[in-house]
C-alpha cells in the first residue's frame, strides 16, 4: 500500500461541485430567477478552481509525483477490474487548472452575455454539466472514466451548439459536430478494446507499465495508437475530420470560447500526451500525426485568410492551432503541446469572450465587414483583443512567442521543411488576426444604424483578467536561452515522457527567433498598410474573385465534397429504409400486431356482458367442471 | 370441551355431512337463481355456513380443536365481506332504485 498524500481524497469535490451546480439550476430550472442560476454555476467553478488549486499545493508539497483516488469499484466482472477512480498528476492539474480557471472566467462573463435569454437557466445547466464532464476526462485515471467525460463533453457540445435550436441552420451544425465526434470516438473505442484485449487492463499505470516491457514499432502498439488517433483527430477537430468545429460556431460565443477553444477540442491532444508512452513505442503513428497537424495547421489557417464572420475566423484559427499542438505531439514533445494548450486556452478564451463583446455590442452583427471603428467606443475589448492578437501571433513577450517558438524549435530540430511550412502557418496566423483586428477596430464604422457600446462589467473583468493571463502565461515556461528554468517542461516531465530531443544550438536558437519576428513584424506592416492605409474590405458575397481567391473564400469545398461523398450517399441509404424498410414492412407489420389483438378482443368481450347471474353461473359451472376434473383423474 | 365433543360425537357424521350439502346446495341454487341482491348475500353466508358446520363436524370427530379456530377466522371474513356487500347494496339501492341483480350491467363496455 502506497503511502497517500493527505487530503488528495477531497479530489472528488473537484469534479462534484459543477455537477452539483449541473443539478440545482438543471431541476430548478423553471423556479430560477434570471441571473440566479448564472451566480449558482459561476461559484461552483469557482469552487472547483480553488480545490484543483488546493490539491495543487497539496501535491508540491507532498513531494509526490501523482496520487490515485479510488471512489468505489466500477466494473467488476471475474478478474476484470476497473475501479472508478480519479488520477491527480501534474498533467491532470495543468488541465484541471485550466478547465476550472479560464472556465470559471467563461462562466462569469457568461452572466452578462446571456442576460435576457429566454433559456439562461438551461444554458448554465448544460454549461456546469460540460464542466464536470470535462474535469472528469481529464482526472480519470482510466481509459473508460476518461471515455465517460469523452463522451459527456461530446453530447454538452451537442446540446450547447444546438442551443438556439428554433433556427434549422444551428441544428444541423450541432447534429454534424455529432456525427463527426461519433466517427472519431468509433475509433477511440476501438483503440480502448485492443489496449484492453493487449494488456488486459484499462488503468493507466498498469497499461503502461506493461507497454514498457514492448519492443518500439511493435504492430499492436502502431494499431492501438492508431485508432486512439482517430478519436482525438475527431475530438480536437483535425483533417478529416475538422469541419464540425467552424460550424460549431452557431452556438452562444461563451460556449464558443470554453468548448471549442480552450477546453473541450484540446481533449484529443489531453489523450494523447497521457498516453506519451504508447506513442513513444509507436514511430509510424507520431509521422502520422505530424502530417495531420502539418495540414491542418495550414490549411485551416489559408481558410481563415478569406472568412468573413468573426467568429468563423477565430474558429479556422482554433483548428489550426490545434494542428500546432498535433506538430508538437508528433514531434514526440508532448510537454510543448500542452503547453501551447495552457497558452492558447488563454489567447483564444479571450479572443473569442472579445468577439462575443463586440457581437454583443453590434446587436448580433457577426460580419467583420460590416464593423469597423469599435477602438473609440470599447476600448477595453480592443486593448484585450489586442493582447490576445499579439499573444496568438507569436510576438514576444506574449504568451504565445513562448509556446510556438518553442514548437517550431522542435520542427527545426526533427526536419527543416516542417519548420519552414510551420513557420508559414503562423505567419498566415499573423496575417488573418490583424486583419480580423484591423477590420473591427480601426477605421469608420461601416454599419448604419448600431450604437455600439461598450460591454457591461461583469463582461469586462474576465476580459481583462485573461488578456493579463495571455500576456504573462508564457512566463510559465522560460527557455533557458532566456535565462528561464522551463519550469513548465520540467513540471510535466513525470506525468508526459518526451522523447529526448537533440539539442541545438543557442546560435540557431536564436536565429530562428529573430528570423520568425522579422518575418511577423514585415507581415503586420504589411496588414496595416493593406486595411488600414488603404482601408481595403473583403469583396461581398456576389462580387467575383479570382479563382484562387474563391476556392479559399468558400473553404475549398471541403463541406461539398464531404456532402457528395458520404452525406448524400447516406441520405439515399436512409431514405431507402424510410420508404421501404419502415413504411412497407415494418410500419404494417406492427400495425397489424395492434389491430388483430383488437379484433380479438371485440370477440372476446361478448363472454363479458355485465348479467351478474351469467357470471355466478359461469363460475359454480367452472368450479363443478374443475371438480369433475379432479375427481376423474 | 371433551362434554362438547362427546355431544358433537352423538350424532353420526353422515348427519353433518348431509345437513352441510343440503344447506350448501339451497344456498348454491339461491345464489343461482334469485334477482334480488339481499337474498343472492344471504344465500352466499347460507353456504359459508354450511361449511363452517361441516370443518366443526370433522374437527371434533378428529379431536382437533384447530378446525374449529379456523371457523373463527371463516367468521371474520364472512363479517368484512358482507360489510363491503351491504354496501354495495346500499350504493345501488341509492343509485338506481332497485336491488335486482341484472341493472347492475350499467358499466359493461
Amino acid at each position: 500500500m502506497v503511502e497517500q498524500v493527505p487530503y488528495i481524497n477531497f479530489a472528488w469535490l473537484v469534479p462534484a461541485l459543477p455537477l452539483l451546480g449541473f443539478l440545482i439550476t438543471g431541476l430548478a430550472y423553471k423556479r430560477l430567477k434570471h441571473n440566479q442560476a448564472g451566480i449558482i454555476a459561476s461559484t461552483m467553478v469557482v469552487l472547483s478552481f480553488l480545490v484543483s488549486a488546493a490539491l495543487f499545493f497539496v501535491l508540491q508539497s507532498s513531494g509526490k509525483d501523482s496520487a490515485t483516488v479510488t471512489l468505489f469499484n466500477w466494473i467488476v466482472i471475474g478478474n476484470m477490474n476497473i475501479p472508478f477512480a480519479l488520477l491527480i498528476d501534474h498533467l491532470s492539474l495543468t488541465m484541471m487548472l485550466i478547465i476550472t480557471g479560464v472556465g470559471a472566467l467563461i462562466h462569469i462573463y457568461s452572466i452578462g452575455y446571456m442576460h435576457g435569454d429566454d433559456r439562461v437557466n438551461s444554458f448554465f445547466a448544460q454549461m456546469n454539466l460540460f464542466t464536470f464532464s470535462m474535469l472528469l476526462l481529464v482526472m480519470g485515471a482510466n481509459y473508460l472514466v476518461l471515455f465517460i467525460g469523452w463522451e459527456g463533453v461530446g453530447l454538452c457540445s451537442y446540446l450547447l451548439i444546438g442551443f438556439w435550436f428554433k433556427n434549422p441552420a444551428f441544428n444541423y451544425a450541432a447534429r454534424k459536430a455529432f456525427v463527426m465526434n461519433r466517427i472519431g470516438d468509433l475509433g477511440f473505442i476501438l483503440g480502448i478494446i485492443l489496449l484492453f484485449l493487449t494488456f488486459k487492463s484499462v488503468t493507466f499505470s498498469e497499461v503502461f507499465s506493461h507497454a514498457a516491457k514492448l519492443q518500439p514499432g511493435a504492430p499492436v502498439i502502431t494499431l492501438i495508437t492508431l485508432f486512439l488517433l482517430i478519436g482525438a483527430v475527431g475530438k480536437s477537430a483535425q483533417i478529416p475530420l475538422f469541419t464540425w468545429l467552424p460550424d460549431a460556431m452557431a452556438g452562444p460565443t461563451p460556449v464558443s470560447a470554453l468548448i471549442h477553444a480552450a477546453t473541450m477540442v484540446t481533449a484529443g491532444i489531453y489523450m494523447i500526451a497521457r498516453s506519451s508512452i504508447l506513442y513513444n513505442l509507436a514511430p509510424i503513428t507520431l509521422n502520422v500525426i505530424i502530417v495531420i497537424g502539418l495540414a491542418t495547421a495550414l490549411l485551416a489557417a489559408i481558410i481563415g485568410l478569406k472568412q468573413n464572420d468573426i467568429k468563423k475566423v477565430l474558429a479556422y484559427s482554433t483548428v489550426s492551432q490545434l494542428g500546432y499542438m498535433f506538430i508538437a505531439l508528433g514531434l514526440g514533445a508532448y510537454s510543448t503541446a500542452v503547453f501551447h494548450v495552457t497558452t492558447h486556452a488563454f489567447f483564444k478564451a479571450l479572443l473569442f469572450l472579445g468577439a462575443g463583446s463586440v457581437i454583443h455590442a453590434m446587436g448580433g452583427e457577426q460580419d467583420i465587414r460590416k464593423m469597423g471603428g469599435l477602438r473609440k467606443k470599447m476600448p477595453y475589448t480592443y486593448f484585450t483583443f489586442l493582447a490576445g492578437t499579439l499573444a496568438i501571433s507569436g510576438i514576444p513577450p506574449f504568451s504565445g512567442f513562448f509556446s510556438k517558438d518553442l514548437i517550431l524549435a522542435k520542427a527545426y530540430e526533427h526536419n527543416i521543411l516542417i519548420y519552414i511550412l510551420a513557420l508559414g502557418g503562423a505567419l498566415i496566423t499573423c496575417f488573418y488576426m490583424f486583419r480580423l483586428l484591423y477590420l473591427v477596430f480601426s477605421g469608420e464604422q461601416r454599419l448604419p444604424g448600431v450604437h455600439p457600446h461598450e460591454s457591461p462589467r461583469v463582461m469586462t473583468i474576465p476580459l481583462v483578467i485573461l488578456s493579463i493571463l495571455a500576456v504573462f502565461g508564457g512566463f510559465l515556461n522560460i527557455p533557458s536561452l532566456l535565462g528561464g528554468d522551463s519550469k513548465f517542461t520540467t513540471f510535466l516531465q513525470c506525468a508526459v515522457i518526451s522523447k529526448v530531443p537533440e539539442e541545438i544550438s543557442r546560435y540557431t536558437e536564436i536565429a530562428l527567433i529573430v528570423i520568425s519576428l522579422i518575418l511577423l513584424i514585415r507581415v503586420i506592416i504589411f496588414v496595416y498598410w493593406r486595411y488600414v492605409k488603404k482601408a481595403l474590405i473583403p469583396a461581398g458575397e456576389t462580387e467575383t474573385k479570382p479563382f484562387f481567391s474563391r476556392l479559399v473564400y468558400n473553404k475549398f469545398y471541403i463541406d461539398e465534397i464531404y456532402i457528395a461523398l458520404f452525406e448524400k450517399h447516406f441520405g439515399y441509404l436512409s431514405d431507402f429504409f424510410f420508404h421501404k424498410i419502415e413504411n412497407t414492412v415494418l410500419d404494417p407489420v406492427v400495425d397489424e400486431i395492434g389491430a388483430a389483438t383488437s379484433r380479438f378482443g371485440t370477440m372476446v368481450r361478448r363472454l363479458q356482458p355485465g348479467n351478474m347471474s351469467f357470471y355466478l353461473f359461469a363460475m359454480v359451472a367452472g368450479i363443478l367442471l374443475f371438480i369433475v376434473f379432479i375427481l376423474i383423474i | 370441551m371433551k362434554e362438547v365433543s362427546s355431544a358433537i360425537q352423538l350424532i353420526p357424521l353422515d348427519n353433518y355431512i348431509m345437513l352441510s350439502v343440503a344447506l350448501f346446495s339451497i344456498g348454491l341454487m339461491g345464489v343461482l337463481f334469485r334477482r334480488n341482491i339481499i337474498v343472492v348475500l344471504m344465500c352466499l353466508e347460507l353456504m359459508f355456513n354450511s361449511v363452517n358446520l361441516l370443518i366443526t363436524a370433522f374437527s371434533a370427530y378428529h379431536s382437533d380443536p384447530s378446525g374449529q379456530v379456523f371457523v373463527f377466522f371463516i367468521m371474520i371474513v364472512a363479517a368484512a365481506e358482507v360489510a363491503v356487500g351491504l354496501s354495495i347494496v346500499v350504493m345501488m339501492k341509492r343509485n338506481v332504485e332497485s336491488v335486482d341483480i341484472n341493472l347492475l350491467n350499467r358499466l359493461r363496455w
